[in-house]
């Protein structure tokens, strides 16, 4: 056998092109890199731009603007706490009707349901994400609206005293937090459902096999060993919903009635602030005005961005426990 | 693997064992120690969809001793591990033929809850199977149908927990951690965990499915000591393909050959003196 020539490396790779084929590999990898980092810097040109425009009606009203409740343009006054107070309530009643639901809806068909129903039921469901929100606006206005003024408002109120409380008072208009948070529910309800599934069915065999040999019911062992497995993917799922019902326009501006005006009570019609900008700023003329909208479009991201933060922090934290 | 029966078949006119005793149990205990049986399954058959993945097994399991299930990979061992405790009904499409008496009560019998059959008939699995989001103390604890938040029960559960621990060998590793995660510990210790969360609820039984496979070779010792222990309480039934283990640790050794019972005897007569030429033929490594 004759030894390689010393030089064997270089002339192959001479003969080869291995260079440039490492060419190849660094412009893939610019290319990617600057896909990667366009998104970041999409979002910091977003919120520098949003912030930028909100500095004028920031520098001027200051806090006022988020802690002050009255809304009139012509006399320059910007407060837009009615709408933070609407975004925050509609969407916290939202989840309280579509967690159970979605919750259900997954633990059915991730583990009650018949094979064959599996796939059509969580299908139907998925759909409701395909809706347009206009859709949803129109459905709430000539459907819900009616039946929530003549049937469910009143059960609500008088059948069940719960008109007693300061959350059920006052005449029925219709549009109102409740229409908006039913409105929101329905939406969201994909969202949280969908994750939820995915992540129940993840759940190992091993786990509910672990659970069965101990003599657990179909039922314990869905609430001991599979929903805990399972419970940062839901928690994010929540939150996923949360997301898209903090930023939900066209259908609850269409539904919640638009006045600005913060009552404890779900049967007085309200305000979001994306109701809010969406309503004003075509109209908006002066600089203030449009600059106060700015602000608010500011809130409603800061807003987002903190549910988003505790969305993950919470996430994190079951999901280290389980770990640890 | 299974290149098995064409292969044995070709071989067995050849071979100087006449496969004329077929040892078929129920048959008298020939082991030193006289027991009364624990578990009697008759005709047994199990299947996945149509395919049967055991079929007319009977075979008597000895009260308070170690009964061992080997056979190549795919030859029903688990299957029939699990209809003991009717975990194989669990599996969609699935169903059990013929019976299974556990200190005299059919489990397969009509109106007979699988729930309860389970709380009473224990089960370790091949990997081990911690509950991630509960602490070692709320594992163990797991199996126990008690409101952990009442002060009296939870005087008792500790009490429990503590004897389980003990008797699965791991309360001395664990016992000023109790409160922390069950991912804690090694994959050893969480197997042992297994084991002491089916022993907290006192079985009669405890079946053992592969309980080593995952372990090395250190923690798998231990696990076997430990089932060598455990007879001297309860009946085990442990499904290995590790014969060597099967020598070790049991009494009475069965050998399933593709969904069949071939041969049921002591332990150490089926290693030493195997009635079935193909019982031989997998002792010996012919194959499997």
């Amino acid at each position: 056998m004759t030894s390689l020539p010393v030089d064997w490396l270089e002339n192959d790779r001479r003969k080869l092109r291995v260079d440039a084929s490492a060419y190849g590999d660094k412009i893939y990898e610019a290319l990617t890199a600057a896909c990667a980092l366009a998104i970041p810097a999409l979002v910091i040109a977003i919120a520098v731009a949003i912030f930028a425009a909100a500095w004028p009606a920031f520098a001027k009203l200051g806090f006022s603007i988020v802690t002050t409740s009255d809304w009139d343009v012509r006399a320059g006054h910007f407060g837009a706490a009615p709408a933070i107070f609407g975004t925050l309530v509609s969407s916290t009643v939202a989840l309280i009707i579509a967690t159970p639901l979605a919750i259900g809806v997954a633990i059915f068909l991730s583990e009650f349901a018949p094979l064959w129903l599996r796939q059509p039921i969580g299908f139907l469901v998925d759909l409701l994400a395909a809706i347009p929100s206009v859709v949803y606006g129109l459905w709430g206005i000539f459907v819900l609206i009616p039946l929530l003024r003549e049937h469910v408002m009143p059960f609500l109120r008088d059948t069940l005293h719960l008109g007693a409380t300061p959350f059920f008072s006052g005449p029925a208009y219709g549009p109102s937090m409740l229409a908006a948070g039913v409105i929101l529910a329905i939406m969201a309800l994909p969202y949280i459902s969908s994750v939820s599934r995915e992540v129940l069915m993840a759940v190992p065999r091993s786990q509910r096999e672990a659970a069965l040999a101990l003599g657990a019911t179909r039922w314990e062992m869905i609430r001991d060993a599979v929903i805990p497995y399972a419970r940062s993917g839901i928690i994010g799922g929540i939150m996923l919903g949360l997301g898209r019902a903090l930023g939900e326009t066209m259908a609850v501006t269409m539904v919640i009635g638009n006045r600005p005006e913060i009552s404890a009570s779900l049967l007085a019609p309200g305000y979001t602030m994306a109701s809010l900008i969406a309503n004003e700023f075509s109209e908006a003329t002066s600089d203030l005005h449009l600059s106060a909208l700015m602000a608010v479009g500011a809130v409603l991201f800061i807003i987002t961005l903190i549910v988003n933060a505790v969305a993950r922090w919470l996430v994190w934290s079951v999901g280290r426990r389980r770990t640890q | 693997m299974l290149q098995s029966t064409e292969v044995l078949r070709e071989k067995r006119p050849m071979r100087i064992i006449t496969p004329t005793v077929q040892v078929r149990s129920p048959e008298p205990t020939t082991s030193q120690v006289e027991t009364r049986p624990c578990i009697v399954t008759s005709k047994l058959s199990a299947y996945f969809g149509e395919t049967a993945a055991i079929r007319d097994i009977s075979m008597s399991v000895p009260q308070q001793a170690v009964t061992a299930i080997i056979g190549p990979s795919g030859c029903g061992k688990s299957t029939l591990l699990r209809c003991l405790n009717r975990m194989h009904e669990t599996v969609p499409r699935t169903r059990v033929e013929g019976s299974v008496q556990i200190l005299g009560s059919e489990i397969y019998g009509e109106g007979t809850s699988p729930i309860a059959i389970r709380r009473h008939v224990g089960m370790v699995f091949q990997r081990p199977t911690p509950f991630p989001t509960m602490s070692i103390r709320a594992n163990v604890a797991a199996g126990l149908r008690v409101d952990s938040k009442s002060h009296a029960d939870r005087g008792a559960t500790s009490e429990i927990v503590e004897e389980a621990l003990q008797r699965a060998g791991l309360w001395a590793e664990v016992k000023d951690q109790l409160d922390e995660s069950a991912m804690a510990l090694s994959g050893g210790q969480q197997q042992r965990l297994c084991i002491a969360r089916a022993l907290a609820t006192r079985p009669r039984v405890i079946l053992l499915d592969e309980p080593t496979a995952s372990l090395d070779p250190l923690n798998a010792q231990k696990v076997e000591e430990l089932v060598y222990d455990l007879r001297k309480t309860v009946t085990v039934v442990i499904v290995t393909h590790n014969m060597q283990q099967a020598a070790r640790v049991s009494d009475r050794t069965a050998f399933l050959l593709m969904g069949e019972l071939v041969e049921f005897a002591s332990t150490r007569e089926l290693f030493t003196a195997p009635k079935d030429p193909r019982t031989e033929s997998y002792i010996t490594g012919r194959f499997g």
